[in-house]
């Protein structure tokens, strides 16, 4: 057993009613109190522009930085697929209990029973919610919402608006942020790069920004944090996230003292358009809802050559059907990423590179008609034939696993508060409610529940508490300690004046990353990252050539800004893969499978989160939340 | 393949642009146009000169950052696409290739090839939303929409938000950006309650911002890398008279 001593502080009682019962108890302001208080927030994707928003609507006074020029630009614009909610429209026997058991079990038993559950009953409201903002999600010819399946689950959930879910959430949390900008509750920041957290008194009372336009290092004050900063994926170089989202807010809190949980638990999502050469600067996901209708498959033959229409079906291997009967092509992303690995790893991949396999829609085609995928999938298949050059409708995609999303994150309690007083932390920053794998679909979900109608209750009840300050307390000593650490970091940075531009370092630790924190990690190789990344530490801050000024745009010092970060970080993944000596979703240790190469879960040992502080010169140091399954039996995850 | 390339360079606003050359050699047709420019920029940066500045993000066609004219035309010359999603394969070999920012008052230059479109912020935030708090919202399905008004809002609210529409514009409008927001919400019960104060809003909001008038030349949706139609501006005709009508016409701030 291991001994924990970190703990999340959900209420005791019922898990069915423990959500709604604790909403009820918590303090209250009315909106003329709420006036009295300031409340930052840090990004405005869909968990940021939501919470700002519904802030807002109570009455605080919110003011929302975002290093984009807009808050629709944020990275939650380009999810595709959709977001799940327990509506049961379909009558196909979902519920708000399925849902949680489905997302506990996509997370392979890592993650908190309370705020799944939470997380569950709330999917509802917010389905409500974007439809009565305007959402045009799909519908049928009833006028009715229309649904479609996801990976992992059986039923049908998923709400969906084409291949463009993402955008149409973001532009409706969007426009309620608009609405109180309007109002002057919400104040906009546009390119503002956050590079500090300032604590007075051991609470989260500011920030240290870096205007991107002129260069101005800034501090701003308020009564409470928010970060909605996303994910880290850009570790890994290349990744499905945008070029610029990076871990720097959330490492930056980190390293003023909230602990970083699980952070090697990273989601490689199956269906991506292969890397095809070096120069190649991120990389597109083809959405999961593809493989409702697209069969996964290699050749059966090691090294065949032939082109795809030319090989017989029965020299074709769909291998997703043939290992997982029940789930077939839909099994979870870290299942289907885990065994692309693995035929191209017996040299059965596809391609000029042999790391890519097929996803095949000519069934589909045959049976529904091109026209109906076309409705279904129209603008993926267009944006894979601008990419690739090449016809889905005519040939099969290939596709290979990439980095996409991260489950690890700032280690919150239930109220999403940090291990800083203050500093909250929702939507993908925080290690979140996905466990070791996030099912498709709930990224959406948990962003909006996070920030709609989690977040403005718990936050409320902090301040509740809170002596509002009333004034702008920046030129307190914290705010300008922190405001000239933050000023001889960035000369510091301009002055290194070496041979490489950023990115070469950053593509050189995205390798390390991906070869051994990547879709299967052993001992051997983690150790090795461990003396390798220092390495790259010291290329970092000794070869590096930031051109131009620092008073001016600098996209060059933006990205060193981060870069320095992920090599810092990327470290603590390592430690992290190291310790937890079990495979469990995404986290696959080689050493840890079981005959049929399924992950081996050591749930006597390791049924814990794992938090690490941050210091300078030592390792880190574990804090572990002993996780509690007293309503779901934990079992061995099966897709077959 | 090789190309010649004519960047226009420009310190900020005020600062005098000009345009400058640039030769790239060796460069494979597969990539995309702006990994093309990360080639350029790591060999200036390499060469401790600065970097050209633009902007860009998902790299996928949907967050709207990128954006500036290739050859006198917005996002270059694939259809409905794009910078980010441009490959070299639309160019030949040795082509020049000018690149310049959006060119529009409203737009003013903040480095090289980014610009500030801030002010389509501002028209949004002027009436671009349906006014409901969160929490408030009633049961999804209570509200029934006919799939045809349902998926005509969709193809209206796939807007990005890029800028293009106003760049391609001899006279710089934003019509076919605001008209894009008040059809997705006019089509849908939901936004139809507050539509007439909303077109008088938007649409002054237009004016205030500097935006030209629109003289249905259909350059904007010609250009638009999401094919955002005409029948957009139509329906914000239909919704403005209709607005003037009822006596909604109104300043945003009357």
């Amino acid at each position: 057993m291991t001994q924990s001593n970190l703990f999340s502080k959900a209420p005791e009682g019922e898990l069915y009613t423990k959500w709604e019962e604790y909403k009820g108890s918590l303090n209250k302001l009315t909106p003329e109190e709420a006036n009295k208080y300031k409340i930052i927030v840090i990004g405005t994707g869909l968990a940021g522009a939501s919470a700002s928003a519904t802030l807002a609507e109570r009455g605080f006074n919110v003011h929302a930085f975002s290093f984009h020029e807009s808050p629709r630009r944020a990275h939650s614009i380009a999810a595709q697929g959709g977001i799940n909610a327990a509506k049961n429209y379909k009558s196909d026997g979902d519920s708000v209990m399925r849902l949680f058991y489905d997302t506990i079990k996509g997370g392979d038993f890592r993650s908190r029973e309370d705020n799944v559950y939470r997380l569950a009953e709330i999917s509802k409201n917010i389905i409500d919610q974007c439809v009565a903002q305007g959402v045009p999600f799909a519908r049928e010819y009833g006028g009715l919402l229309d649904n479609r399946s996801f990976g992992g689950v059986q039923v049908s959930r998923t709400f969906y608006a084409r291949g463009q879910t993402g955008q149409q959430l973001l532009l409706g949390a969007y426009s309620a942020l608009s609405r109180q900008m309007e109002k002057k509750k919400v104040v906009f920041y546009p390119r503002h790069d956050m590079l500090d957290v300032v604590l007075v008194e051991g609470k989260a009372k500011g920030i240290v920004t870096r205007n991107l336009v002129d260069g101005k290092v800034e501090t701003h004050s308020a009564d409470i944090v928010i970060l909605a900063t996303g994910g880290y994926s850009n570790v890994y170089y290349l990744s499905t996230n945008a070029m610029a989202s990076n871990v720097t807010a959330n490492w930056r809190a980190h390293r003023k003292g909230a602990l970083f949980a699980n952070p090697s638990f990273t989601q490689i999502h199956p269906t991506c358009i292969p890397v095809k050469n070096d120069f190649q600067s991120k990389l597109t996901l083809m959405s999961e809802s593809l493989r409702n209708d697209g069969r996964v498959w290699v050749p059966k033959k090691k090294n065949d050559q032939r082109k795809p229409t030319e090989i017989p079906e029965e020299e074709r291997d769909y291998y997703l059907e043939r290992i997982y009967p029940a789930f077939g092509n839909l099994v979870p992303r870290d299942v289907a990423s885990r065994r692309a690995k693995e035929v191209c790893d017996e040299g059965r991949g596809i391609g000029p590179t042999g790391f890519a396999v097929y996803l095949d829609f000519q069934k589909a085609i045959e049976e529904k008609g091109e026209d109906f995928i076309r409705e279904k999938y129209g603008n993926l298949f267009d944006m894979y034939q601008n990419i690739t050059d090449e016809n889905p409708y005519k040939t099969p995609m290939k596709i290979y696993p990439a980095v996409h999303y991260t489950m690890g994150g700032l280690w919150v309690d239930y109220n999403l508060m940090t291990t800083i007083k203050g500093l909250f932390s929702i939507g993908e920053s925080n290690f979140s409610d996905h466990g070791a794998n996030r099912l498709g679909a709930s990224a959406l979900m948990q962003g909006l529940a996070d920030g709609y109608f989690v977040v403005p209750h718990t936050a409320m009840d902090f301040l509740a508490k809170e002596t509002p300050l009333m004034q702008d307390i920046t030129d307190r000593p914290e705010f300008k300690e922190a405001a000239e650490k933050t000023k001889n970091e960035i000369a510091k940075l301009m002055s290194v004046d070496g041979k490489l531009a950023v990115d070469e370092v950053h593509r050189e630790l995205g390798k390390i990353v991906w070869d051994k924190i990547g879709m299967a990690r052993n001992e051997a190789g983690l150790k090795e990252a461990l003396l390798e990344i220092p390495k790259i530490k010291e290329k970092f801050w000794n070869d590096i050539s930031i051109p131009g000024s620092d008073k001016d745009i600098n996209q060059e010092l933006e990205k060193a800004l981060r870069i320095k970060d992920f090599i810092e970080l990327a470290e603590l993944m390592a430690f992290d893969a190291l310790d937890r000596k079990e495979s469990c979703g995404a986290h696959f240790r080689e050493e840890y499978q079981t005959e049929e190469n399924e992950a081996e879960r050591n749930d006597q040992d390791y049924k814990y989160v794992a938090a690490w502080d941050y210091s300078e010169n030592e390792e880190p140091k574990l804090y572990k939340e002993e996780l509690k399954y007293n309503n779901v039996k934990l079992k061995t995850r099966s897709y077959k | 393949m090789n190309v010649n390339l004519k960047i226009w360079r420009q310190g900020s606003d005020s600062d005098k642009g000009t345009l400058k050359a640039y030769r790239l050699e060796n460069i494979d047709p597969n990539i995309s146009f702006l990994e093309m420019l990360d080639i350029l920029n790591i060999k200036l940066v390499k060469e401790k000169k600065d970097p050209v500045a633009f902007d860009h993000d998902c790299r996928e066609g949907i967050c709207g950052s990128c954006g500036f004219m290739i050859n006198g035309r917005p996002h270059g010359p694939q259809k409905a696409t794009t910078v980010c999603q441009l490959h070299m394969r639309a160019f030949n070999n040795e082509d020049d290739i000018l690149l310049e920012p959006f060119r529009a008052e409203s737009f003013p230059v903040i480095k090289d090839l980014s610009v500030d479109r801030k002010s389509f912020d501002r028209i949004i935030s002027s009436g671009g939303y349906v006014s409901t708090n969160t929490g408030e919202a009633p049961e999804a399905n209570s509200i029934s929409i006919e799939k045809e008004y349902a998926d005509e809002a969709f193809l209206s609210s796939a807007c990005i938000g890029c800028g293009a529409c106003v760049a391609a514009c001899k006279n710089s409008s934003a019509m076919l950006f605001t008209s894009a927001k008040v059809s997705h919400l006019s089509l849908l019960p939901q936004g139809q309650k507050e539509g007439k104060d909303r077109v008088a809003k938007m649409v002054a909001t237009m004016d205030e911002e500097g935006f030209g008038s629109c003289t249905n030349t259909g350059a904007c949706s010609a250009e638009c890398p999401k094919e955002i139609g005409q029948i957009n501006i139509a329906r914000l005709n239909q919704e403005y008279i209709s607005s003037s009508l009822s006596g909604f016409l109104k300043k945003k701030d009357g």
